[in-house]
C-alpha cells in the first residue's frame, strides 16, 4: 500500500481488514527515517523496537506517530533539543503520551525542536538544524520543526507538536501540511516542558483536516493534573466535519492583507497575498461570508513585542529548574552558585541565554510595570478586540505566512525581521494570547514550495473551526501531500 | 542607655493535610529521606501544580481566627530565586492576594491584654531540606511542597517575653483550629525575627537585623535578648548597627550570615498554571463556622461565667481537647463546682498519673456529667461517686453502667430502709436491749454499719442513721408501755 500518502482512516482500515500489520507500518516508518534522517534531521531519538500498547478499536490503533522531544516520556530520552537536557530520561509520562499509548498508537521517535521550543527556525537544536523536505536549502520553521518535517516527509501520518507563538502553525505552512492547536485547556499540558505557560498549547500535524480531528479527539479532555484544562464536552469533532457551513462569517484584517502594503516586497509575498484574495473569493462561492475588517495598526504592531516580553518572562522562570542539581550536567564549583552558573553556561546556547536575560530584565521590579504588566495589558486589549469581532464572526482567516520557507543563508540567529512583514509573519500569536483554536492548512505552492492559510476561531469552538477548515480544504483541494510530490 | 525595642516576627507553620500543597505526594513526617516525593516536588520538566483545597481551607481558617480580611479569590504568585532546596527555581506563594491581611491576635502579658497586629497571612510551599556534611550536602525532598503558612506581624512587639508569648499563643491558635500539629522540634513551626533598637522619643525605626529560621521558642528568647544586648552596646559606643541577616548558634549567640545591601528582587509574577479561584461568601461562611472558641476567650469565660479561679481557668483552657471535654461536662451538669471538682481532681490527675491524653481517657465527658448529676441529686454520695469513677477508669467501663450493673444507686426510699432496719434489729436483740434498757447510744453506729453491710453500702447513711434513732426510740417507748 502507499503508506506515505495514506490517511489515518485508510491505514486503520488496512490494519482492520488484515491487509497490513501494525508492525509492517512501523517498519515502513523506520525505513523512511533511515532514508531521511541524515538529510533532514527530524529526530533526536528513534525508537528502533516495535512496541504497541493499548486498545485495538481506536482509529489510531497500530498507527505510527512521532512526538516532539519536549514531551515527557518515561524511560525514553527527552532532551528539548538542549544540551542541558541531553541525557535526561524522564520518570513520568505526559498525559497526552499516556492517551496515545492507551489508544494504541505506536511511537517511532522523538522529534527535533528549536532549543527548549524557543525559536521559529528549526535551526537551534543541540543535534543540528532541521531541513525543509521541499528544499534542503530552506528551513522548515519551528519550533516543532522535526514533527512538521516527519509528517511532510511521509514518515508518519501524524505527529505531536507544541505551539507558543505559532510553533505548530508556521512549520505546517512551510511543510505543506495541516497544523492544529485547539483552545487553551482543551489538551492537557501535563508533561509538556514549559516554555511560556500562559501561551503554551499542544497540538498536532497531519496531512489533512480529517486526520487532525481524529487525533484531537484522542488528545482532548480534562486532566486533573492540569488545572487549566477545560471540562469535558460530549462531542466528537470527526462527526461534525461536514456540517453545513452556510452563513458562517469569516473576516480578514485589512492592515495585514492589503496588496499595496507589499508593493516593494518579494515576488512570493505578492503572490501569497494575491492567492489569499483569490481564496477568499472561492470561499464566498462555497457559502462563507467573508468581510474585510480594519484593526488599529498600532495594536497589530504590538503583537510581536508583546509576545516576546510575555514569553521571555515566563520562560526565564519556567526554565529555572535547569541547574544541574536535580538532573542534567552537574558541574564542579566552589559554591552552589558557581555549580549552577557553570551548568547553565554550558547547557544553554547563546540565543537561549539572551532570552533568559531579557526575561529576567523584564521581570525586575523596576521594569515590571513598564514591560511585563504593560505587555499583559496589551495582550488583554488584543484579546478583547478579537472577542468583540468573534461576536459577529465565526473565524479569522489570514495567510499563515507571507513568504515561502526562507533559505538558511537568509536567516541569522539575531531573530531580526523585515519590519514591513513583521505583522504578516507574526500575527498567529493572537491565537496564543487568547487561547483561540487555530489551524493552518496548505493554500498554494509558489514555485513548488508550500504556503499555508490560517483559520482562527472562537475559544472552545474547536468543533466549528475544524468544520470550517474541512470546507476550506474541500475548496482548495490540497491534501495528503508529501514532499517530493512536486519537483522543485 | 535604655533603648526601645521593636520586633517583627515572620512565623512559618506547616499545615496538616493529607497531601502536599500542589502535588499528590503524602504530607507526613518521616525520618526516611526522599520517599514522599512526586515529579512535581522534584521540579521535573513538564510538571504542573494542582492546588490542595484542604490547605487553602486551613489557611483561610487560620486567617479568620486571626481576625484577618480574606480575599475575594485565591491567587498564587511565583517567587523566583535560585537555591538547591528549591527544585523548580521558584516558590509558589502569595503576594497579590494573601489568604488574610490586617488581622490581630490578643495575648496576655503579665495579666494585661496586648494586641499583636498581623500584617498578612499567606499560603506557600515549603522547600526541600538540606543536610550539610564537611565536603558535600544532601537534599531531602520530603519537605518539598509541604503546605506552609507564613504569618507576618507588624513591628509592634517590644520584648523577648512578648515575642515568646505571641508564639505560644499563635501555636495555640493552630492547635485549637486543628490546622497544624505545630511541633517546633519537627521544624513544623519556625520563625524569623526582625529586631531594631531606637532611642526613647525617636520616631524613625533603627536599623533592622534579621535572624532566620529559629525553631525553639526559648531560642527566640535567647536570640532576642542577645541581640538587644549586642545592639545596645554598639549604639552606646556611638556606632551604627549594620543591616544584615544573622543566624543563632547553639551557644545562644548570633553570628553574621550576610550583609543586606539591597533586598533581593524575587521578580514576582502571577502563577500562570493556576486559574484564579473565586471565593464565595457561602464558602467562607462555612469555614468560619468551623472556628472554635480560642484559648483566651475560654480562659476569660471560665472565670466570668463559671467563677473559676484564674489557676483552674488556665489549666482547663490550655489544651483544646481538655477544654472541650470540660465544656461538655459543664454543659451537661447541674452543679458547676461539683463538675469542676470531678474534672480537675479526678480526670486531670488521672491523665498525669497514667501519662495519657484526654483522647485516651476511658470515660466519656457525658458520663462524668451524669455521674455528677447523680451526686448532686443525692442519688449517690460524693465519696461513692468518686469511687465509682476510679473503678470505671480502672476497668475502662462506663460509670453509669457500673452503677446499674451493681445496683449501686443509693437507697433513699424510707419504706425500704425501715424494712431493712427492722430486719437488722431483729437479728441483733442484744444491741437493741442495750439501748432500750441502758440508753447506750453507741449502738447507733453499730446499726448503721449493719445496714450498710446488708445493703452493700447502697443505703443512704444519713437517712439510715436518723431512722435507726427513731426506730430505737420507738421500741424503747413500746417497752415502757
Amino acid at each position: 500500500m502507499d503508506y506515505k500518502h495514506s490517511t489515518i482512516e485508510q491505514l486503520n482500515e488496512a490494519i482492520c481488514t488484515g491487509k497490513v500489520k501494525s508492525e509492517e507500518l512501523f517498519n515502513e516508518a523506520m525505513h523512511l527515517i533511515e532514508q531521511y534522517q541524515e538529510d533532514y534531521n527530524a529526530f533526536v531519538t528513534i525508537i528502533s523496537k516495535y512496541k504497541k500498547y493499548g486498545q485495538k478499536d481506536t482509529l489510531i490503533s497500530g498507527i505510527p506517530y512521532a512526538l516532539k522531544d519536549n514531551i515527557s516520556t518515561s524511560g525514553i530520552l527527552t532532551t528539548a533539543s538542549s544540551n542541558i537536557l541531553k541525557d535526561y530520561i524522564p520518570v513520568y509520562d505526559a498525559t497526552i503520551y499516556k492517551k496515545l499509548k492507551q489508544a494504541g498508537a505506536v511511537l517511532v521517535g522523538k522529534t527535533t525542536l528549536d532549543e527548549l521550543a524557543m525559536g521559529g527556525t528549526g535551526t537551534t537544536a543541540h543535534t543540528g538544524i532541521v531541513r525543509n523536505p521541499y528544499d534542503k536549502q530552506r528551513l522548515i520553521g519551528g519550533s516543532s520543526a522535526g514533527s512538521a518535517a516527519a509528517v511532510s516527509l511521509g514518515i508518519v501520518p501524524f505527529a505531536i507538536g507544541s505551539d507558543t507563538g505559532d510553533s505548530i502553525r508556521k512549520p505546517a505552512s512551510f511543510g505543506g501540511i495541516v497544523g492544529f492547536k485547539p483552545t487553551y485547556g482543551r489538551i492537557s499540558r501535563y508533561g509538556l516542558f514549559a516554555f511560556a505557560s500562559s501561551l503554551d498549547h499542544i497540538g498536532c500535524f497531519t496531512r489533512n483536516v480529517r486526520d487532525a480531528a481524529i487525533v484531537t479527539d484522542i488528545l482532548k479532555g480534562n486532566d486533573p493534573n492540569d488545572m487549566t484544562t477545560l471540562p469535558d464536552e460530549e462531542v466528537c469533532y470527526l462527526d461534525h466535519l461536514n456540517d453545513d457551513i452556510k452563513g458562517r462569517k469569516l473576516f480578514y484584517i485589512k492592515e495585514i492583507c492589503e496588496e499595496k502594503i507589499y508593493q516593494d516586497s518579494d515576488e512570493n509575498v505578492k503572490k501569497t497575498i494575491e492567492t489569499f484574495h483569490q481564496t477568499v473569493e472561492k470561499l464566498k462561492e462555497a457559502g462563507f461570508e467573508v468581510d474585510e475588517v480594519s484593526i488599529n495598526k498600532e495594536l497589530l504592531n504590538a503583537i510581536y513585542p508583546t509576545y516576546m516580553i510575555i514569553s521571555c518572562a515566563e520562560a526565564t522562570s519556567n526554565n529555572a529548574n535547569l541547574t544541574g542539581i536535580q538532573f542534567g550536567p552537574r558541574q564542579d564549583g566552589q559554591d552552589i552558585n558557581e555549580i549552577m552558573f557553570r551548568a547553565r553556561t554550558i547547557g544553554f546556547s547563546e540565543l537561549i541565554k539572551r532570552r533568559f536575560v531579557l526575561g529576567s530584565y523584564i521581570l525586575q521590579k523596576e521594569n515590571q510595570e513598564k514591560l511585563f504588566k504593560n505587555a499583559c495589558r496589551v495582550r488583554r486589549m488584543i484579546v478583547d478586540k478579537m472577542n468583540d469581532l468573534f461576536k459577529e464572526y465565526d473565524g479569522l482567516i489570514l495567510p499563515a505566512s507571507g513568504t515561502i520557507a526562507p533559505e538558511f543563508t537568509h536567516t541569522s540567529k539575531s531573530e531580526k525581521l523585515d519590519p514591513k512583514a513583521t505583522v504578516l509573519e507574526n500575527h498567529m500569536a493572537i491565537a496564543n494570547f487568547g487561547g483561540f483554536p487555530s489551524i493552518t492548512l496548505p493554500m498554494y505552492y509558489y514555485k513548488g514550495l508550500p504556503v499555508g492559510i490560517n483559520l482562527t476561531g472562537r475559544p472552545r469552538e474547536d468543533k466549528d473551526v475544524l468544520n470550517m477548515a474541512q470546507k476550506i480544504e474541500d475548496v482548495l483541494q490540497i491534501k495528503n501531500k508529501v514532499a517530493g510530490d512536486y519537483d522543485v | 542607655m535604655m533603648y526601645k525595642v521593636v520586633i517583627g516576627l515572620e512565623v512559618h507553620c506547616e499545615l496538616k493535610t493529607k497531601s502536599k500543597n500542589f502535588s499528590s505526594a503524602p504530607n507526613e513526617f518521616t525520618m526516611t529521606p526522599n520517599i514522599h516525593v512526586s515529579p512535581v516536588d522534584l521540579g521535573l520538566p513538564g510538571i504542573l501544580p494542582v492546588v490542595n483545597e484542604e490547605a487553602c481551607r486551613k489557611a483561610l481558617k487560620t486567617a479568620m481566627a486571626l481576625h484577618c480580611t480574606n480575599p475575594d479569590e485565591i491567587v498564587f504568585d511565583r517567587k523566583n530565586y535560585f537555591y538547591p532546596d528549591l527544585p523548580k527555581g521558584y516558590q509558589i506563594t502569595q503576594v497579590t492576594k494573601p489568604m488574610g491581611i490586617h488581622g490581630y491576635l490578643d495575648i496576655l502579658v503579665h495579666g494585661e491584654r496586648k494586641r499583636i497586629f498581623i500584617h498578612q497571612l499567606h499560603l506557600e510551599e515549603d522547600t526541600a531540606s538540606l543536610e550539610h556534611a564537611s565536603t558535600f550536602s544532601l537534599i531531602d525532598y520530603n519537605r518539598s511542597g509541604v503546605p506552609l503558612i507564613e504569618i507576618v506581624t507588624e513591628p509592634c512587639i517590644e520584648s523577648a517575653e512578648e515575642a515568646v508569648q505571641f508564639l505560644e499563643d499563635l501555636r495555640d491558635v493552630f492547635l485549637f483550629c486543628e490546622v497544624s500539629e505545630a511541633k517546633s522540634n519537627y521544624g513544623q513551626m519556625r520563625c524569623d525575627v526582625n529586631i531594631s533598637l531606637m532611642k526613647e522619643g525617636q520616631k524613625e525605626l533603627g536599623t533592622k537585623v534579621e535572624m532566620k529560621n529559629i525553631n525553639a521558642f526559648n531560642a527566640v528568647k535567647t536570640a532576642i535578648e542577645y541581640e538587644i544586648q549586642r545592639q545596645s552596646e554598639i549604639l552606646d559606643r556611638g556606632e551604627k548597627v549594620i543591616q544584615e541577616t544573622r543566624r543563632i548558634d547553639e551557644d545562644g549567640k548570633t553570628y553574621s550570615m550576610r550583609e543586606k545591601v539591597d533586598a533581593i528582587d524575587y521578580k514576582y509574577f502571577i502563577e500562570p498554571n493556576i486559574p484564579k479561584i473565586p471565593l464565595s461568601k457561602e464558602y467562607l461562611d462555612a469555614i468560619r463556622k468551623e472556628i472554635p472558641m480560642l484559648k483566651l476567650e475560654r480562659f476569660e469565660r471560665y472565670q466570668e461565667e463559671y467563677g473559676l479561679s484564674e489557676y483552674d481557668a488556665g489549666v482547663l483552657s490550655a489544651d483544646k481537647k481538655i477544654s472541650d471535654y470540660f465544656n461538655t461536662v459543664i454543659e451537661n451538669s447541674e452543679d458547676v463546682s461539683l463538675a469542676l471538682n470531678f474534672v480537675t481532681t479526678s480526670v486531670l490527675s488521672t491523665l498525669n498519673k497514667l501519662n495519657i491524653t484526654i483522647d485516651e481517657f476511658p470515660v466519656k465527658a457525658t458520663s462524668i456529667a451524669e455521674l455528677v448529676n447523680r451526686v448532686s441529686l443525692k442519688k449517690i454520695s460524693f465519696d461513692h461517686g468518686k469511687k465509682i469513677l476510679y473503678k470505671a477508669i480502672e476497668e475502662k467501663k462506663d460509670p453509669i453502667d457500673l452503677i446499674n450493673e451493681q445496683h449501686l444507686e443509693q437507697i433513699n426510699d424510707e419504706e425500704k430502709l425501715l424494712t431493712i432496719i427492722n430486719n437488722v434489729m431483729n437479728e441483733h436483740p442484744e444491741q437493741v436491749r442495750q439501748y432500750v434498757e441502758d440508753g447506750n447510744t453507741f449502738v447507733y453506729n453499730f446499726f448503721v454499719g449493719q445496714v450498710m453491710k446488708t445493703t452493700n453500702r447502697q443505703a443512704n447513711p444519713n437517712i439510715s442513721l436518723q431512722m435507726i434513732k427513731e426506730e430505737l426510740e420507738r421500741r424503747k417507748q413500746n417497752e415502757r408501755k
